[in-house]
């Protein structure tokens, strides 16, 4: 389990690292966290030639609200995430979710930017982005541009950005008034990816009783976080209720599409991604009537 | 007063050391000018090798040698066969590097010694083999079907072992009883996984003459004795260290590969070199356990007492066999546990496939039995209608029935014997600290009337421990004051640096302090077979206590001496021997050590040195000149540890998720010299045990692939799954052995499989379920409760 030879860099500046990247295309891969990155390079899944070391750019982190999104800096630690006032104010559902990444060690290491452009099906940040319909910063030396997650997020492990660009921001959209959040998750033991897991985004209409519109995000059931976009047609404008909860579980059901692995069937996956939808939806429309949002 | 030492919660000697990161293990050593090794392994489960091509490989950087079978001299033979047995009729070894053809993936083929292990591993990748595929065995109930392609061609056969034993009447018994309950039951593959992983660095030493080497293994004498005679080397000539060891659960106890061809290299190369196993060569070239499918049946009458049990299995052997059949000669003769089997036909085939070899792993054939017995129990109380408990209390063999022959030859080759034991004792607490009566008439039945899934579940079990054939130890007083005590038995966590020090300090009322205790290095002992088996307190710490209270004695004969009293008048306490009430009359151990050494130099102005009249030669006959005595204590047969464990589980059903909502454990390990160390084993083996039934299993796919072969997939219980446990004690003393004590390595690991089996079929009682398979997971348990789904 070492890795093969590769040249390391460590640029101090944005710049210099779109440079290098630009430079050397699908030869280099940028290092964050390392929390994905190493294991795969000393199992020699990875053999990039290049790695370009983002850890000494400091303006790649940080938190920032505005008033339309909630902005986090590729190179933000899951543990500052964690932690942050902000995020447990603006961004409920990523505060609920974060602690489900990994172990602490995992997340005092890990960053933001690292997980959506690892974009592991079965990982939270992706699913979350996914369920609040954000965006993802890429720069390269060829420019900035921004993409939102349901184009980012292509395939297993696969992303739209080009080799040549860094993901340097996610921003995560402001929830509506009258919102609720929730995010549940079955893993094998604490801290691992999850077997199926839920974020679940409801706004309620002015009476507070009936949905005006609902999101459901799936990890772990597919290639990519999982939209079950058939069962939030179906949400809109019906009353919050246990039957309501009930046939979009079903809903899910028929949408969802997942595979088998060692650790959970097709069939296990399908069903209790309905269960977590129906006590999602319930938890999040509970918050939104009580104004805590998540 | 004598101050206690034996029996007293002290804390482990050992910790501030390893907690404090100041433990020594052999990735640590590094020797000047070493060189690192990495192994070519086959990613193939079966196949011919048609041609290696190492050229390559040589001509790269840093490279040093890249061996193949042709190039290891005289580790060209096979590995040995550790532990024969007459109805092993088909053992099979490997080669230390494969010749011909490899049999699992992970199965050596080749050797880089390197620079570095980088180096070495970029050499790995420029070797090329011509494989030629052979069907591979996987599945072991297809591999015993005639015409099933064979894992090794010329046994004609791939079942290595067929034992049958027999004790009474069997086929009578069942003829004759009122009910016949019958069970297919499995217990998947796993492995123990030690944090530090195996280890080799060995150093040929050109100025002494010696092969000094340092090895993660449970048995450095046993290693010693391999390298010399393999290498023609004198014992002395060979000096095996095992310094702090992290971890072994069984899987070190071996003569792998890697320990041969690491010091042969040195021996070769004349460098230091070194190998450390990485996790993914652990996962396929580390020894694994478990898999068994038993088909097992029992008879008993009317009230549930049994009348006899027949079981048939089959027991996966893995590639080759070099640790024998250990394992299913064990479950064989536990599968009785602490019930009168009046008849019994037990059965098993050690079949062949082409997986990573099987030995011993923490429980070793024992919690597969104890599922076994406890789940046709379970069946009993169930079919029978009778509570669970109860029919175990029908079943137990009684307080004034020891000794016990369950009618077995076990595993030392000695009969079965259970020792002594009081089983409804054992049971009678457990459920007195459960409020059993309260818990099932009350609070389930409130708990259930909440939606709530819950279940109780038992289970019962007896570990034989402190098996022979001896061990060995030296305690000797310095004439410094210090006690040094060797022994042969290497620890990997046991405590034995702290409770062997009780023993000798119990001997002599010495401060611990003063107690040295130096293992795993064959310098300092040279007879012994090693840590396994629960088996160091029982035989290890019976010869430190032999050894202990000979030097005693010497002691008090030279006091008695010296003063000029009968030793009947002299006491032993608080670091000193007086005249009893006299305590100014008297001297302390160190100056009994100096009496012993009639030295012609003092070496310290404090000694008790001084010219003494001519009386003859200065050590009369017979006497020596330290304070010292080498015992060893050899067991006429294993001595019956025993417990009983009881959990109250919660099932989501909806998930599959599992919760333990409360976790009772009673344990019989006879006296216990440390009850903080005894139960930190418990803990140990319980963790492990729920590894076992919920969490640890190795998935080979039909190809003979292992699919989980990092921690990522193949999943341990960490200390957030692992509820609190609630232990309580019963002390039944071992006749057997001078110190009355039984082991406990393994205990908490047997019993956790059966009890949670147990507790989930409870907790699913509405869905009518049986369960019969370990471990489980959230999807077996979601597809018994959800059978249309599935
Ligand atoms: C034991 C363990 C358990 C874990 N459990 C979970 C879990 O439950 N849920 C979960 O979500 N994750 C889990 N993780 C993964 C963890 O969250 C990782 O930190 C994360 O997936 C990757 O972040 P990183 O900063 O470590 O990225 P790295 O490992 O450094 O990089 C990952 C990949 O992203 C690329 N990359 C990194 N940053 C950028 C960037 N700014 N722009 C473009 N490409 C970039 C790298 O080149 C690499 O290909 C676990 C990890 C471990 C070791």
């Amino acid at each position: 389990m070492k890795p093969p030879r590769f040249r390391y860099c460590s640029p101090e500046s944005l710049e210099e690292a779109l440079a290098v990247l630009g430079e050397f295309g699908d030869e280099a891969k940028p290092l964050a966290g390392g929390q994905s990155l190493i294991p795969m390079l000393n199992m020699r899944l990875a053999r990039p030639s290049v790695l370009v070391d983002l850890n000494r750019i400091p303006a790649l982190a940080g938190i920032e609200r505005t008033d339309r999104f909630l902005r986090i800096g590729a190179m933000t630690r899951h543990r500052a995430v964690e932690r942050s006032e902000s995020v447990a104010r603006a961004q409920p559902l990523l505060a609920e979710a974060i602690g489900y990444v990994g172990h602490l060690p995992i997340r005092t290491r890990g960053t933001v930017g690292g997980s959506i452009a690892h974009a592991d099906p079965a990982a939270e940040l992706p699913g979350v982005l996914l369920a609040l319909d954000g965006t993802v910063e890429l720069q390269s030396r060829r420019g900035h541009r921004t993409v939102p997650a349901r184009d980012f997020f292509v395939d297993l492990l696969t992303t739209s950005a080009d080799p040549d660009e860094l993901v340097i921001a996610v921003r995560f959209p402001v929830l509506p008034p009258r919102s609720g959040t929730a995010w549940l998750e079955v893993a094998r033991r604490h801290g691992d990816y999850a077997l199926v897991g839920v974020g679940a985004v409801v706004t309620l209409a002015e009476d507070r009783r009936t949905i005006r519109d609902a999101r459901l995000c799936f990890i772990g059931v597919g290639n990519t976080p999982v939209r079950a976009t058939g069962a939030e047609a179906a949400l809109r404008g019906q009353p919050a209720a246990a039957d309501t909860w009930r046939s979009a579980a079903e809903a899910v059901r028929n949408e969802l599409d997942p595979a088998s692995d060692i650790h959970a069937s097709a069939q296990y996956r399908r069903s209790v991604a309905g269960v977590l939808t129906e006590r999602a939806l319930a938890l999040a429309v509970q918050r939104a009537q009580e104004g805590t949002a998540g | 007063m004598p101050t206690r030492f034996f029996g007293e919660p002290i804390k482990r000697a050992e910790d501030p050391r390893l907690l404090t990161g100041r433990g020594r293990y052999v990735d640590d050593i590094d020797l000047p000018g070493q060189l690192h090794v990495a192994f070519l392994r086959s990613p193939l489960a079966h196949a011919r090798i048609r041609s290696v091509d190492v050229s390559a490989a040589r001509e790269m950087p840093g490279v040093v040698a890249v061996w193949t079978y042709d190039d290891i001299g005289p580790c060209q033979r096979r590995m040995p066969l550790l532990i024969p047995h007459p109805d092993l009729t088909h053992p099979y070894t490997r080669y230390p590097l494969a010749k011909d053809e490899v049999n699992h993936v992970g199965e050596p083929v080749a050797m880089v010694i390197a620079e570095s292990r980088y180096a070495a591993e970029d050499a790995l990748e420029a070797i090329v083999v011509e494989w030629e595929e052979l069907p591979p065995v996987v599945d072991i109930e297809r591999a015993i079907r005639p015409g099933a392609p064979l894992v090794h061609e010329e046994l004609g056969t791939n079942v290595a072992a067929h034992y049958v034993g027999i004790v009474g009447d069997p086929e009578r018994a069942f003829a004759q009883a009122a009910h016949v309950f019958r069970e297919r039951l499995v217990i998947e593959r796993s492995a123990g996984m030690p944090i530090e992983t195996r280890a080799v660095l060995a150093v040929w030493k050109d100025d002494e003459d010696l092969l000094e080497v340092w090895d993660t293994t449970q048995a450095p004498i046993v290693i010693r004795n391999a390298l010399a005679s393999l290498f023609g080397l004198a014992p002395t000539q060979v000096r095996v260290i095992a310094p702090d060891v992290g971890g072994g659960f069984g899987c070190k106890i071996m003569v792998y590969p890697e320990e041969v061809l690491v010091p042969y290299a040195a021996l070769v190369l004349k460098r230091p070199i070194k190998w450390t196993e990485d996790r993914l060569e652990h996962f396929v070239g580390t020894n694994h356990e478990r898999l068994q499918i038993h088909d097992a049946e029992i008879a008993v009458d009317g009230e549930g007492r049994i009348l006899g049990i027949r079981d048939r299995f089959l027991h996966d052997a893995g590639a080759y066999t070099p640790y024998g059949i250990i394992v299913p000669i064990i479950t064989a003769c536990q599968l009785p546990g602490p019930y009168k089997v009046p008849n019994y036909h037990v059965e098993f085939r050690a079949v062949y496939s082409n997986t990573v070899p099987v030995s011993p792993y923490r429980g070793a054939g024992r919690p597969h039995a104890c599922f076994v017995m406890e789940r046709l129990l379970d069946r009993v109380a169930d079919e029978l209608g009778l509570d669970r408990a109860e029919v175990r209390r029908r079943n137990f063999i009684q307080p004034h029935e020891f000794p016990y022959d369950v009618g077995l030859i076990f595993q030392d080759g000695a009969p079965t014997r259970y020792d002594s034991g009081n089983y409804p004792g054992m049971l009678d607490l457990l459920l007195e600290r459960m409020d059993y009566r309260r818990l099932v008439e009350e609070e389930l039945p409130r708990l259930r009337a909440e939606g709530r899934s819950v279940g109780v579940g038992i289970a019962c079990y007896v570990e034989g421990t402190g098996i022979g054939p001896y061990e060995g130890a030296t305690v000797r007083v310095e004439p410094t004051g210090q006690v040094y005590v060797a022994t042969g038995m290497p620890q990997q966590g046991q405590a034995h640096k702290t409770v062997l020090a009780q023993i000798v300090a119990e001997e002599l009322q010495v401060p611990l302090e003063s107690v040295q205790v130096v293992e795993g290095d064959t310098a300092h002992f040279q007879f012994g077979s090693g840590t396994y088996a629960s088996r160091s307190a029982v035989v290890c710490g019976s010869a430190v206590a032999l050894a202990a209270k000979k030097v005693r004695e010497q002691g008090l004969a030279l006091a008695a001496e010296e003063l000029e009293v009968a030793v009947e008048d002299l006491v032993v306490e608080d670091g000193r021997v007086y005249v009893r009430g006299v305590p100014e009359r008297g001297f302390t151990w160190a100056q009994i050590a100096q009496l012993a050494n009639p030295l012609r130099y003092a070496y310290a102005g404090d000694l008790v040195v001084r010219p003494r009249p001519w009386t003859g030669p200065a050590l009369p006959p017979g006497r020596q000149p330290a304070l010292e005595a080498t015992e060893y204590y050899s067991p006429p047969h294993a001595t019956w540890a025993s417990g009983a464990v009881g959990a109250l589980v919660e099932v989501d059903v909806e998930t599959g998720q599992l919760r333990f909502l409360r976790l009772w454990v009673v344990h019989d390990c006879g006296k216990m010299i440390n009850p903080l160390v005894v139960e930190g084993q418990v803990h140990g083996g319980i963790a492990q045990g729920i590894g076992g039934a919920f969490y640890e299993k190795l998935h080979y796919d039909e190809n003979g692939q292992l699919l989980n072969a990092s921690f990522m997939d193949f999943l341990m219980p960490t200390a957030m799954e692992i509820p609190r446990m609630e232990i309580a004690h019963q002390e039944t003393p071992s006749p057997l052995n001078p110190l009355g004590v039984k082991g406990v390595g393994e205990a908490g690991a047997i019993p956790m499989p059966a009890v949670v089996a147990a507790a989930v079929e409870d907790a699913l009682r509405p869905f009518g379920v049986r369960i019969t398979r370990m471990p489980l997971d959230p999807d077996q348990i979601w597809r018994l409760t959800h059978p249309a789904e599935a």
